[in-house]
């Protein structure tokens, strides 16, 4: 982590920005992907390189691959080629990048982003390019404009912001998705996406975890769910005839505090006695592929109607996570279906038809939960949830590739009593990314992801002060994984926790033991047992007499 | 700087028709064979434009969703912001190419003092809205010149136009907002630090090219006052594909003239283009009903996947140690898709 606190500074641009070359610091950059989950990928071009060598080891043709693979994909994507011609560069989407926002680089800015491409564009793909040049924005392609690609496009975390405000719609994601399939096609990608992908394809998971491991931390949260409830909480693995197919992000299962929101899920599905069971080879919902290309994010997503279709179930519930739910909503069927040996999904509990699932056949858990709750089928005690003052960050994927906005307040409103939003201009639509998305949560990219994680940070810590927020749920591992660091840097004192888990805290079970702990294993009697400290900072006692 | 070479292609038009005036063979070079060309240009290079737009498939359905699905009954849908039916992306269109809907949301990111504050910004809606709205009406207006009679919505239009009567001839509101809109524009691409830096010299050329159009269109009504009838009489010639060329055409007009002929001949080479493509964008017009309705993708190719019975031929000791059912219990035979 950076020790001095990093300066946001806005920055006047000056000069001819085509003349411009990335510059690769560390903090700043991805590493490339090792040779080996290249290989297992089958992508070309395996080697060992890193960004910050002169050489990058490109394939000899490299220039022919990527014009050619420029023009299939301007013939097979409409996205591409009218965000390559229409684009006036009005500059609304500048400042709407939380990237641009906290780097201060002007090729940060979506338009330029997408520039570093449509100038390329211009000089192979159209007459006035190749006729006039520089004069009309167009630049040759050299090695250097594909270090800037690598760069630029490994500094958009396609999180779709721009594209709310631009009067024509241009996404910025959608050339992002472009460029880092051009650089795949040379063998320019990072370890980060391409290792979780190689995981995922082999195991079925992006951590790698294989069926025996997967049992035995599913095994192992039933068990702690067990503890903190006093009831028999067990979880299905690989049943056939289960009615529904639950998925999940794999961090769900391996990361903290992704880990309660697990203990959430199991003990809502107890307490309703859902027929329902997880996969060991379905065990990820997320899809890294996403963020390498769309051959990859079909490849990997296959699994789930694959499986799906194998256990017999009629329909797939879907865990919190963001990315696969841009997945889930706006590529499954098409990629993979149709699913027409499920059926439309109806909740067994309150018989609630999903009508907006009625073809995909996947419901958002947060849409299942909000109709439990509706429909009065859960018991809830809110004030378990009294220590957290809670605000809530819309993810990227599920707010602006989807509109899942209001399931996730409902839960929220009923699970906890002191809920605020953070401003307007930075939630629902509108809001700001981790920083860490599509693949860029890396250590090593520890620098760039707390500056474009600043913005959402900035917002956080106007709630924090108004109104003593401390606590941020969101619903997305990438979130979860990621947030912790981006508020202990920018807004100590304030915690990452999942819906669901802040559900399970509020969940009145039948037959359940008293409750002494929170999902976390913290004291729930009283008060909370954590003391502020000088800072504002919350500590554990533990903690605090370390201090 | 950027600006200087589309400046001296303007001036270098302008000076070109003022020239072009002065014998006859370059006057119907000017006044018949020139527009005919950049409209020739304007209506094919458009439409083919516009067409392969319309024939590259569309893989994905990939709305961005600017509001609440529909999802539960009791939950209200953003229709307008988030549709879910066709009808409703109609009207988002609508609403976008109408009003600018997108522009509208825009709000200005400033830094003070390691905070980030987001303030309001709506002057670049203003400022669009009503450059594009007075240019409508001024075309609209201009169909008085190519139709005889006049429809009457054209001189009603033109009336309530000019129903500020100013001086004679009258002022019309059009003219005052778009020459107000344009230099905005311009401003703006000049002492923006940001859009200056994004910008390229062919933005600056379609600003200089209808800056010079609508000035050179004020000076002929109000400064030079050309003779409008003989100028009709020669559009009406024109519009029927019978050019009678006067034995003189006032150089003013003559400039007014080869500048929009420029600007439509220019116009499917360049970013003008978005008037065509904003109704084919992807992430607008489509609706959300991504899971309640199939999208087809056209060239769905097959992929390498990796299948279950791959899956449990690799980690069969791993399932048997878990005691996780497997599909194949015989592990000689492996039974593939």
């Amino acid at each position: 982590m950076p020790e001095k606190l990093l300066s946001i500074e806005p920055n006047n641009p000056e000069g001819d920005w085509r003349e411009a070359k990335a510059e690769f610091r560390k903090g700043t950059i991805c590493y490339s992907a090792a040779p080996k989950n290249v290989t297992y990928l089958g992508l070309p071009n395996p080697r060992p390189w890193q960004p910050f060598d002169a050489d990058w080891k490109l394939p000899p043709d490299w220039k022919q691959t990527i014009l050619d693979g420029m023009k299939e994909r301007l013939q097979k994507y409409r996205s591409f080629r009218l965000f390559m011609e229409i684009c006036v560069r009005c500059g609304a989407c500048a400042d709407k990048c939380h990237f641009y926002i906290g780097s201060g680089d002007p090729k940060n800015m979506p338009v330029l982003r997408a520039e570093l491409m449509r100038s390329v564009y211009r000089r192979y793909f159209t007459l006035t390019g190749r006729l006039f040049g520089s004069l009309v924005g167009a630049r040759e392609l050299t090695e250097d404009v594909i270090k800037e690609w690598f760069y630029y496009f490994c500094q958009c975390t396609e999180c779709r912001r721009c594209s709310v405000f631009c009067p024509y719609g241009i996404d910025t994601a959608e050339i992002t998705m472009m460029g880092r399939e051009l650089l795949d096609l040379i063998g320019c990608n990072i370890n980060w996406v391409l290792e979780p992908a190689a995981n995922c394809f082999r195991t079925g998971n992006h951590l790698g975890v294989q069926p025996h491991a997967f049992q035995d931390s599913l095994q192992f949260a039933a068990g702690e769910a067990s503890e903190i409830t006093g009831l028999p909480i067990e979880v299905p693995i690989n049943r056939k005839g289960a009615e529904i197919l639950f998925v999940m992000p794999s961090a769900d299962y391996f990361g903290t505090p992704h880990y309660y929101t697990l203990l959430g899920y199991l003990m809502l599905f107890h307490e309703i006695g859902l027929d329902y069971t997880v996969s060991a080879f379905a065990s990820e919902g997320g899809n890294f592929g996403l963020f390498s290309s769309h051959e990859l994010t079909k490849r990997l997503n296959a699994k789930i109607y694959e499986e799906a279709k194998r256990l017999g179930v009629k329909w797939i519930l879907g865990g919190e996570c963001g990315h696969m739910w841009r997945v889930f909503h706006q590529y499954m069927d098409t990629m993979n279906g149709p699913a027409d040996f499920l059926e439309p999904p109806v909740s067994p509990i309150t018989g609630t038809r999903f009508e907006n699932a009625r073809a995909t056949r996947a419901v958002h858990i947060c849409e299942f939960t909000a109709d439990l709750i509706h429909h009065g089928k859960l018991r809830l005690d809110p004030s378990r949830n009294d220590r957290w003052n809670v605000t809530y960050h819309d993810s990227c994927n599920p707010s602006r590739a989807m509109g899942l906005l209001e399931e996730p307040r409902h839960i929220l409103k009923n699970v906890c009593r002191n809920f605020h939003e953070m401003p307007e201009n930075t939630i629902r639509e509108q809001t700001f990314c981790c920083g860490s998305g599509a693949g860029l949560g890396t250590d090593e990219n520890l620098e760039m992801r707390l500056r474009g994680g600043f913005p959402r940070a900035n917002a956080v810590k106007y709630v924090r002060e108004k109104h003593g927020v401390n606590l941020l749920a969101c619903i997305c591992a990438i979130d979860k994984a990621t947030l912790p660091t981006l508020m202990e840097y920018w807004v100590p004192g304030v915690e990452v926790a999942g819906v669901h888990e802040l559900l399970g805290n509020a969940l009145i079970m039948t037959g359940e033991k008293e409750r002494t702990t929170d999902l976390r294993g913290e004291d729930l009697r009283g008060e909370d047992l954590r003391v502020e400290n000088l800072r504002g900072e919350r500590l554990t006692k533990e903690e605090a007499t370390r201090e | 700087m950027k600006a200087l070479t589309p400046l001296l292609a303007v001036l270098a038009i302008v000076a070109l028709a003022a020239l072009g005036g002065l014998a006859h063979a370059s006057l119907v070079l000017l006044a018949v064979f020139v527009p005919y060309s950049a409209c020739a240009v304007f209506l094919i290079g458009f439409c083919y434009r516009v067409v392969r737009w319309a024939w590259a498939p569309v893989p994905f359905r990939i709305p961005t969703t600017c509001g609440q699905q529909k999802s539960l009954p009791w939950i209200k849908p953003a229709s307008l912001d988030n549709p879910s039916t066709g009808w409703g992306a109609f009207r988002r269109m609508t609403l976008e190419v109408l009003l600018f809907r997108s522009l509208f949301r825009n709000n200005r990111a400033r830094l003070h003092d390691q905070r980030l504050v987001l303030g309001e910004d709506r002057y670049l809606w203003l400022g669009a809205l009503a450059f594009h709205w007075s240019l409508l009406v001024i075309l609209l207006r201009h169909l008085r010149l190519f139709l005889q009679p006049v429809p009457v919505f054209v001189s009603l239009l033109s009336r309530l136009d000019g129903s500020f009567q100013v001086g004679t001839p009258a002022v019309y509101v059009s003219d005052v907002v778009v020459v107000g809109a344009l230099v905005y524009l311009t401003a703006r691409r000049f002492r923006s630090p940001q859009v200056r830096y994004i910008s390229l010299p062919f933005d600056y050329l379609a600003l200089f090219l209808l800056l010079g159009i609508v000035i050179s269109g004020l000076l002929m009504r109000f400064v030079f006052r050309v003779d409008v009838a003989a100028i009709k009489q020669f559009a009406l010639g024109l519009a029927v594909f019978h050019p009678s060329v006067p034995s003189t055409l006032a150089p003013i007009f003559l400039i007014h003239l080869l500048l929009v002929s420029t600007l439509a001949a220019y116009f499917p080479f360049s970013t003008l283009m978005h008037m065509g493509g904003v109704f084919l964008s992807p992430t607008r017009n489509l609706a959300n009903n991504n899971r309640s309705q199939r999208h087809v993708n056209p060239w769905n190719h097959p992929v390498k996947t990796h299948s279950y019975a791959e899956w449990e031929h690799e980690f069969r000791d791993k399932l048997k140690i878990a005691k996780l059912p497997l599909e194949n219990e015989d592990a000689g035979k492996i039974a593939f898709d």
